[in-house]
């Protein structure tokens, strides 16, 4: 029921090693796509048949979005790894890469087979050191193993991957930032359209995927699109990588099937840490807007479920709060988040991320006034859908969740000037 | 490829627009006569999208869209002022305002500042940010630019300014969010000759005009047209006046002659019509005293040196009259000089090499239009600092290689540019030669000395891929300097590259060396050549040989001859050992004290009515717009005056507009002609195994105004002279280690500060001409000794 598809390694000594992997079938699907010249348009088909949606957080079809790139078309084409995991809360892509980073190469290395590619990058994330390295060591592995490098297998294919390092900029998680950043500049996210697809890195058609997504490419091929997409639920196929963390006596990565009750999975992670209260779960990540637990606990992990409940599953980082959060303070960390890593392009999302964050400051602090609640209702309002890049949502929308779902939290800190949970409001059991 | 793009119809405000398939909406909106508000987008830059003011309502789509960068497409329904669109629009107004400061009162830009003017229509009037607002340290960015970054909205204008126009990426946006700033990281002075439209395109008050800073407020200020006088582009500006002064330029827009551009040069120089060495009045030299009198005596004492001149002793008599002139002065000046039976006048003050060209040169002017340089396929420029002599052509000629253009260079010196060129850097006495070897590469056929030159040459891939590019250009242009213009074999180079322009189908032209050279040539205030250009037989002397023969009578108008000659040391030797100088100048100079006898004080442009003619031969009228200084008087009045007090016919003009008829009645037929090179005895003139000096003329340092304006001295730009050398060649000459350096030129030497710089090549020294540290050296091109200073 478990690690099934990214994390099928994890119970073997040193996974990331090239002979463990191959030791369960690793680069298989690689070898045989090259020597049977499967035509892309077939893996497409296979990977739209699974279901498989991007795990970054947007959730778009990884099949459809291949389908955007004409193979055929002359010139460079480019496949690029999003391993740039800076959401708050979010830490699974870091497990792909330090315990299944050949699964990862090959996922890549059958994208690039796919839309034309003969060049790849992974992005990733400036503070992921450790998991750089390892993934480092497995680009060499497969290189001198002859799964990179020119001519693979003999097939005539050409593909080379490179490891980019960023340098901590969460805006840099934006595909485009990214692009940017890659191409040693400045990392602003682009205006859409052109999308990457037509206009990528370096001018040329780019297809950008999750580390998790690519990393999935190579089991579903394998085992076939319909098992995939049987593992998960109606409209989520397949398995997902859950990074549980907060109040839970087990924090970690769960690798789990699509759909899995929330219960079952805080079941997983231990369980409330000191047997405390559920008070809230934010389930995708710090831009998803949070969810009282009593309602959470009622939900399961799939994308149609944790929408239909006003929020999103985003990347899948959840995180849980007890009762002894404030949920002002909660607000107030998050908020200073997107005010410090708004990129500055944007008017609404530079000024406004700031406005947010002094408010939220203030109430914390006490020097709340009672027109606050609605004006921060306001700014949260007049940010999402009016920026170049979805960085202006992610700082409002959990602004516009806690004060649905929590107003009165909010309202007796600016009455009171301190926090009702009492203590430091922190999270005690923390 | 705006051709074959389909019509479409949209539907804006339920108005119904025509527009290209493609095109961005505010395009479409801005052509409707439709006001949308907008901080970032500016029509001559690429769109960034990020200030967000332009979002406007479009039907099926949820989010309001930036029109700067939607495209249109058929059926498309926009709604401008929906409560959608005015809610976005106001949303982004506030964030806009929240960290701006509230000192509109003492901000430079109130009055005339789009935050401003948008804010009226879409901002509070209370805001709700109840916290501390942004504070922004100042970078220093030089003379020119004043920065107040706390005022900035980040609309990055500037930033794409300089990446996308002036080439040279000076401005970026360091920092993320709140802490995003617009600086040059490690600070220094702005270096491109074009930074002041930055303070144009800035829609806040965060970059304004330095020199113009705290000196009037927007509203009191009153708006005239006027024609820049630098260069051969002449730049359309606007002239903003207060209590009969000038306080600032700026650009008029002309997409034809200068878009919506300005060169610094352009508009800063009239800080020097406030110079503290302005001519307030006539000055009279009475045994070598100077003296202040009227304006009777001292053209009484005018007329009496000119009138000595009259009759058989004409033939030493001489007019020098500086390229800057309007075409009304130029054309008296000429008219005066005829009429007092000399032949003896000339605007060619820089020129060294008069020689024959044949009976019908081709015209010196551009050769086409100015918007046509940015389509040329291939071009060669021989002899110019193209970014510093000719700011808004070399900005054409960069549009062009930004197209795809192949361009190449052949200087004394390599030239900073910012596209890519091909440049040929060589010693003034190779320039020929290398010249030749592309002729010889395209295989022109020549007779004669040329013959002689293309013979002797040897061709190198580099000679043989220009000519191949030329030959290859379907839109072709040869494009002859002002480095080639000083240059003593200016013929040759003429000849050489007519003849490579015949072999391998491209233009010809010229960057005329200032405002009015085109001007001077059709006015006729050039030895050899009578308004309309037509040809004369007449005896006549050329500056060179006017200044060179030393004559009995000169009259000079608008020079300081020690920095507007070619030869200054000779110019200024010459004109002191004559009888007598009648100088018609704008300015009191040591110089002009010592060579003079009377000084009668001229009006500078805005000062002044008249024409100029630029590089493509566009004819533009300047109004006075500014009473003259003191009791400076219009310089085509004087010479009316003159004209009359002489006794010499038709000189009773009553405006310069009546000496502009007359002149386009004379030029009536006058089409400049592509011309036939008849070359005489063309010896190579500069033919030298030793350091060869090579002396341009620094941007600021052009003409009289421009050498007078005080912002423009203090850029990085400005010089009053050095000496550089390659670090071979500093070697080679024991200069290694100088600081400062003798520099002998025949029999005249100064000490200079010495530069070493890679880009001069190995036998070349570079000396800028026109400027105060080599006044007392000779022709721009030649040989120098260098000692140890």
């Amino acid at each position: 029921m478990a690690n099934e598809v990214c994390f099928r390694t994890l119970d073997l000594d040193r996974p990331w090693l090239l002979e463990q992997y191959q030791s369960r079938g690793g680069y298989e699907v690689l070898s045989r796509i090259l020597k049977e010249q499967t035509p892309p348009s077939e893996i497409i088909e296979e990977v739209k048949k699974s279901g498989l949606r991007g795990r970054g957080g947007a959730g778009f079809p990884t099949g459809v979005k291949w389908g955007f790139i004409n193979r055929d078309a002359p010139g460079e084409k480019y496949i690029v790894c999003n391993s740039d995991e800076g959401e708050p809360g979010t830490f699974k892509d870091r497990d792909i890469l330090r315990y299944n980073p050949h699964q990862l190469i090959e996922g890549m290395a059958i994208a690039a087979y796919v839309i034309g590619a003969r060049r790849g990058y992974n992005y990733i994330r400036g503070e992921f050191w450790e998991p750089y390295e390892r993934f480092e060591a497995a680009l060499e592995e497969a290189r001198e193993a002859g799964f990179l490098g020119d001519d693979i297998l003999g097939s005539g294919f050409d593909f080379e991957l490179h490891a980019h390092l960023g340098a901590g900029a969460y805006i840099c998680g934006e595909e485009t930032a990214l692009l940017e950043s890659i191409e040693g500049k400045k990392g602003q996210p682009r205006f859409k359209p052109p999308f990457p697809a037509q206009f990528g890195l370096y001018g040329r058609p780019t297809i950008i995927n999750n580390t998790e997504s690519l990393a999935s490419i190579p089991e579903i091929l394998r085992q076939g699109g319909d098992w995939f997409r049987e593992l998960g639920v109606e409209n989520s196929g397949g398995t997902k990588l859950f990074a549980v963390s907060g109040n839970v006596n087990n924090p970690g990565v769960f690798e789990v099937r699509m759909g899995m009750p929330f219960a079952e999975l805080l079941e997983l992670a231990g369980g409330m840490k000191e047997g405390r209260q559920l008070k809230a779960v934010i389930p995708g990540g710090s831009s998803a807007p949070v969810i009282p637990g009593a309602q959470m606990m009622d939900l399961t992990m799939d994308y149609d479920a944790i929408q239909k409940a006003g929020s999103m599953l985003g990347s899948g980082a959840v995180i849980v709060l007890d009762d002894s959060n404030c949920m002002v303070k909660v607000l107030e960390r998050m908020s200073y988040f997107y005010h410090e890593e708004s990129c500055g392009q944007c008017t609404p999302c530079r000024e406004g991320t700031g406005w947010l964050y002094r408010v939220v400051h203030r109430i914390e602090t006490g020097q709340g006034r009672p027109e606050d609640l609605d004006l921060l209702d306001d700014v949260a309002t007049k940010i999402p859908g009016r920026t170049i890049c979805a960085l202006g949502d992610a700082a409002a929308m959990p602004v516009s969740g806690m004060l649905r779902h929590f107003r009165d939290e909010f309202a007796y800190h600016v009455e009171h000037g301190r926090c009702m949970v009492g203590g430091n409001g922190n999270g005690n059991s923390n | 490829m705006s051709e074959d793009r389909a019509t479409v119809t949209i539907e804006v405000d339920g108005r119904e627009i025509q527009a290209k398939a493609g095109d961005m909406l505010i395009n479409v909106t801005d052509a409707a006569g439709i006001p949308i508000p907008r901080f970032c987008y500016h029509k001559k830059l690429s769109v960034a999208a990020n200030c967000r003011m332009c979002l406007v309502e479009v039907e099926n789509v949820p989010k309001p869209l930036p029109a700067c960068a939607t495209p249109v497409n058929d059926g498309m329904k926009v709604y401008t002022r929906s409560p959608k669109a005015i809610a976005a629009q106001k949303g982004t107004m506030e964030f806009l305002l929240i960290n701006h400061p509230l000192d509109c009162p003492i901000c430079d830009q109130g009055g005339e500042c789009e935050l401003q003017d948008v804010a009226m229509g879409y901002g509070g009037d209370v805001s709700r940010f109840v916290e501390a607002k942004r504070v922004v340290p100042n970078p220093d960015l030089g003379p020119l630019v004043s920065t107040d970054m706390t005022r900035c909205i980040h609309c990055t204008r500037c930033v794409r300014f300089g990446a996308e126009i002036a080439g040279i990426r000076e401005l970026g946006a360091t920092g993320r969010g709140e802490h995003m700033r617009i600086g040059t990281y490690v600070e220094h002075a702005l270096n491109s000759e074009l930074s002041g439209n930055i303070i144009d395109v800035c829609p806040v008050g965060a970059l304004t005009s330095k020199p113009f800073r705290f000196r009037a407020r927007a509203w009191e200020l009153t708006q005239f047209d006027g024609i820049a006088p630098h260069d051969a582009v002449g730049a359309n500006i606007h002239l903003h006046v207060q209590n009969g002064k000038v306080m600032r330029v700026v650009p008029k827009e002309n997409e034809a002659i200068n878009e919506t551009w300005i060169s610094d040069r352009d508009r800063f120089s009239y800080e020097g019509l406030y110079s503290s060495d302005r001519l307030m009045q006539p000055m009279l030299k009475d045994n070598g005293a100077w003296r202040e009198v009227e304006w009777e005596e001292a053209l009484e004492a005018a007329v009496n040196g000119l009138r000595a001149a009259m009759g058989s002793d004409s033939a030493q008599f001489g007019t020098l009259i500086a390229p800057t002139s309007t075409v009304e002065e130029l054309y008296l000046a000429q008219k005066l000089t005829r009429g007092l039976g000399s032949g003896n006048i000339d605007h060619r003050l820089r020129q060294t090499d008069f020689r024959s060209l044949g009976d019908h040169p081709p015209f010196p002017w551009l050769n086409g239009a100015i918007a046509d340089l940015e389509d040329v396929d291939a071009a060669l420029v021989i002899g110019s600092h193209t970014r510093k002599e000719q700011p808004l052509l070399a900005h054409r000629l960069r549009k062009a290689a930004l197209k795809g253009a192949y361009v190449a260079l052949l200087n004394p010196f390599e030239v900073p540019l910012s596209h890519d060129a091909e440049q040929i850097a060589v010693s003034p006495a190779s320039m020929v030669a290398e010249l030749a070897a592309i002729a010889k590469a395209a295989g022109v056929k020549a007779t004669g000395d040329l013959k002689k030159r293309i013979d002797g040459a040897k061709p190198d891939d580099r000679h043989k891929a220009i000519a191949q590019r030329l030959r290859d250009a379907g839109h072709g242009r040869i494009l002859l300097g002002n480095l080639a213009a000083a240059h003593p074999d200016y013929v040759l180079l003429q000849a050489l590259a007519s003849e490579l322009a015949q072999t391998v189908g491209a233009g010809l032209g010229y960057l005329p060396v200032a405002a009015n050279s085109v001007g001077a040539a059709i006015a006729g205030a050039e030895a050899g050549r009578l308004p309309g250009w037509k040809r004369t037989d007449a005896a006549a002397l050329d500056a060179g040989a006017m200044l060179e023969k030393g004559l009995r009578t000169y009259l000079i108008a608008g020079i300081d001859p020690e920095l507007d000659c070619a030869n200054p040391a000779g110019a200024v030797a010459t004109l002191a050992g004559a009888e007598c100088v009648v100088a018609l100048t704008a300015y009191r100079t040591p110089t002009l004290e010592q060579v003079a006898d009377v000084m009668l004080p001229m009006a500078l442009f805005a000062e002044t009515s008249g024409t100029y003619v630029n590089g493509e031969g566009t004819w533009q009228g300047a109004r006075g717009v500014v009473a003259p200084v003191g009791k400076a008087r219009p310089a085509w009045k004087i010479l009316r005056v003159l004209g009359n007090l002489l006794g010499l016919e038709g000189f009773d003009y009553e405006s310069a507009d009546a000496v502009r008829s007359e002149l386009e009645a004379e030029c009536e037929g006058f089409e400049p002609a592509a011309g036939e090179i008849e070359l005489g005895d063309a010896a190579l003139m500069l033919q030298n195994d030793g350091l060869v000096r090579a002396g341009d003329v620094p941007i600021y340092a052009a003409d009289t105004l421009v050498r007078r304006a005080g912002a423009l001295q203090h850029t990085p730009d400005a010089t009053t002279g050095f000496v550089s050398l390659n670090p071979t060649e500093a070697a080679r000459a024991g200069l290694a280690d100088a600081r400062e350096v003798r520099v002998t030129q025949g029999e005249n030497s100064v000490t200079l500060p010495l530069e070493i710089d890679p880009a001069v090549p190995d036998g070349c020294v570079r000396i800028p001409a026109g400027v105060p540290g080599s006044a007392g050296l000779g022709v721009p091109f030649g040989a120098v000794g260098l000692e140890k200073g």
